[in-house]
């Protein structure tokens, strides 16, 4: 496939010793926006960094769009744009200073430097900040200045290492929108720490544990884990157990904080005969609505099953 | 891509006050000596009887004023310098560098070459003030092009050495402090082993190699010795820093 951007191949990079990522595999195709999650330490900025090479992969290789990046860095190094955990600003420049500079070093030619400049600023909403020193902008408009430097050439792939760590709502759902728009296009990668975020943006998640991929899928699978069957129902005169039970497709009832929660087997939708047999028998029910799993749990559930796994493997 | 790189960080070193200072006060102390050295070489000439002891403006002007900045790029240099790698490395800004397309080499080369453009505003200052004897004197050109090759010579070593040290630490305190030991250490290496003709120590002086250019000389073994010096260094800074890249 010529579409593909990103191809990792068995990624490992070893610590005096210690991996802190092992035989990472994956594949991004174009117009995909791939969310990189995982708790502290997984090994997701290591992981990052191997793409954009900063850092030399102990084995294992990276290909962006068909170019390798260890044979041919700096053809592989000009598709990609990469905004790193640090921010890494000169803060003595002003913000127009700053992105010539970065567009200069990735090659954009001489004649479009302006226009490059002018595009990302106004893509990251920083057009009434040019003729200011990066040092005097607070936090969020930092952030931009990072994001703008690493989508100034249009690269193909655009690496964020948590992106919208210290920017506020209404900033946060600025940038979502452009990594959105980015990725029409483009490939982006994400990392962050936000589970929603995820899929309010990506397309596709890895989940990362212990230098470890633990999972690798599209959103739609995450949020089919998430949501189950199951759901939460609210009565005024809560119904005993057996009486829920009788109802068909329900398997299983628990009571939580005054309500209900049932399961129902997969295929099936009970909702209609729950009402029906409410009103019937007078339970007054005031709601029933799916019970989602929180991405929290999920991601839990993943990263936990995962160590439970080897567990087992090794007793 | 290295000029990208050079004018980057000529643009950092004027963005800040301390590129102005340095630029300043360096021309101001070369300022002094050179009225220093118009002033006393009345004196000495007119105290001179004996043909053999008479020498040219030329040579009586620019010795004390090449001879100052050799001294004094000893201290402006590792100032200078000491920020170029440490400080990226402090501030976390080297990853802009290596993820954009562009080799180590080009960058170490483009930092060097940015710090040495830098000073180089200070060997024409001087070879310019220099010149200004002509108006009312028939000066010596020629001695005025060693003495500015030897100095360029001369600064671009210790650029290059202190771009090294810069490469080995997070602060560009201890890069500073390093590099200016380290210099020291060489320039006054032939005080102590100058005396025997047969020592190789002597030889490592770089005073004793600016010695021949600072007498009107351009000896391509002491060219060789500068740019063999030179590229030994950023060779090392290269390497250093491709270890940042493979070792994390």
């Amino acid at each position: 496939m010529d579409n593909l951007t990103v191809e990792a191949v068995d990624l490992t990079r070893l610590y005096g010793g210690r991996a802190a990522v092992s035989d990472v595999s994956f594949h991004l195709a174009k117009g995909q926006v791939l969310g990189f999650l995982g708790p502290n330490g997984a090994g997701k900025s290591t992981t990052m960094k191997m793409l954009t090479g900063n850092l030399a992969p102990s084995a294992g290789s990276v290909k962006i769009c068909g170019v390798d990046m260890i044979e041919h860095p700096k053809e592989a190094k000009a598709l990609i744009g990469y905004l790193p955990e640090m921010r890494p600003l000169y803060k003595e420049f002003t913000v127009d200073e700053y992105l010539t500079i970065a567009a200069r070093l990735h090659r954009v030619s001489g004649k479009h430097i302006k226009k490059a400049v002018e595009i990302a600023k106004a893509r990251c909403g920083l057009s009434h900040m040019s003729k200011r020193l990066i040092e005097n902008l607070s936090n969020g408009y930092q952030q931009r200045v990072g994001i703008a430097q690493a989508i100034i050439h249009n690269p193909m792939v655009v690496i964020l290492d948590e992106p919208t760590v210290g920017l506020d709502p209404i900033q946060i759902r600025d940038i979502r929108a452009l990594i959105k728009e980015i990725g029409q296009e483009h490939s982006v990668i994400v990392s962050t720490h936000i589970l929603p975020e995820v899929e309010m943006v990506c397309d596709h998640v890895q989940i990362i544990d212990k230098g470890k991929l633990v999972f690798n899928g599209g959103i739609d699978v995450l949020k089919r884990q998430r949501i189950g069957n199951k759901l939460l129902l609210g009565f005024k005169r809560t119904p005993t157990d057996s009486a829920l039970l009788q109802i068909p497709g329900i398997t299983e009832v628990e009571q939580v904080d005054g309500m209900v929660r049932v399961r129902f087997a997969e295929g099936q939708a009970p909702h209609e005969a729950i009402v029906e047999a409410a009103v019937k028998e007078g339970w007054g029910l005031y709601q029933i609505a799916p019970d989602q799993t929180s991405l929290e749990d999920v991601f839990v559930q993943l990263t936990y099953q995962e160590a439970a796994a080897v567990e087992e493997k090794a007793a | 891509m290295v000029f990208s790189i050079a004018r980057k960080e000529l643009k950092s070193m004027f963005a800040s006050p301390m590129g102005w200072i340095i630029l300043a006060v360096m021309m101001g102390i070369f300022g002094n000596y050179f009225a220093n050295g118009v002033t006393n070489y009345l004196d000495v000439a007119s105290g001179a009887i004996r043909p053999a002891e008479r020498i040219g403006l030329t040579q009586f002007v620019s010795q004390t004023v090449y001879g100052a900045a050799s001294f004094v790029m000893l201290f402006a240099v590792p100032l200078l310098s000491m920020r170029l790698i440490a400080e990226e490395r402090r501030s976390q800004t080297l990853p802009f560098l290596f993820s954009a397309p562009l080799s180590i080499t080009e960058i170490v080369l483009g930092k060097f070459s940015g710090l040495l453009g830098f000073l180089s505003i200070l060997i024409v200052y001087i070879a310019l003030t220099l010149s200004t004897l002509n108006l009312w004197s028939d000066i010596d050109f020629g001695y005025i092009i060693a003495n500015s090759v030897g100095l360029f010579l001369l600064v671009a070593s210790f650029c290059a050495l202190g771009l090294y040290f810069s490469s080995v630490t997070t602060q560009p305190i201890v890069a500073g402090i390093l590099s200016f030991v380290a210099l020291f250490v060489l320039m006054m290496l032939d005080r102590f082993f100058g005396g025997d003709p047969t020592s190789i120590i002597a030889n490592f002086s770089l005073l004793k190699h600016f010695g021949s250019f600072a007498s009107g000389l351009i000896d391509t073994a002491d060219v060789a010795f500068f740019l063999l010096f030179v590229i030994t260094f950023l060779t090392l800074t290269i390497r250093r820093l491709d270890a940042d890249r493979l070792r994390g």
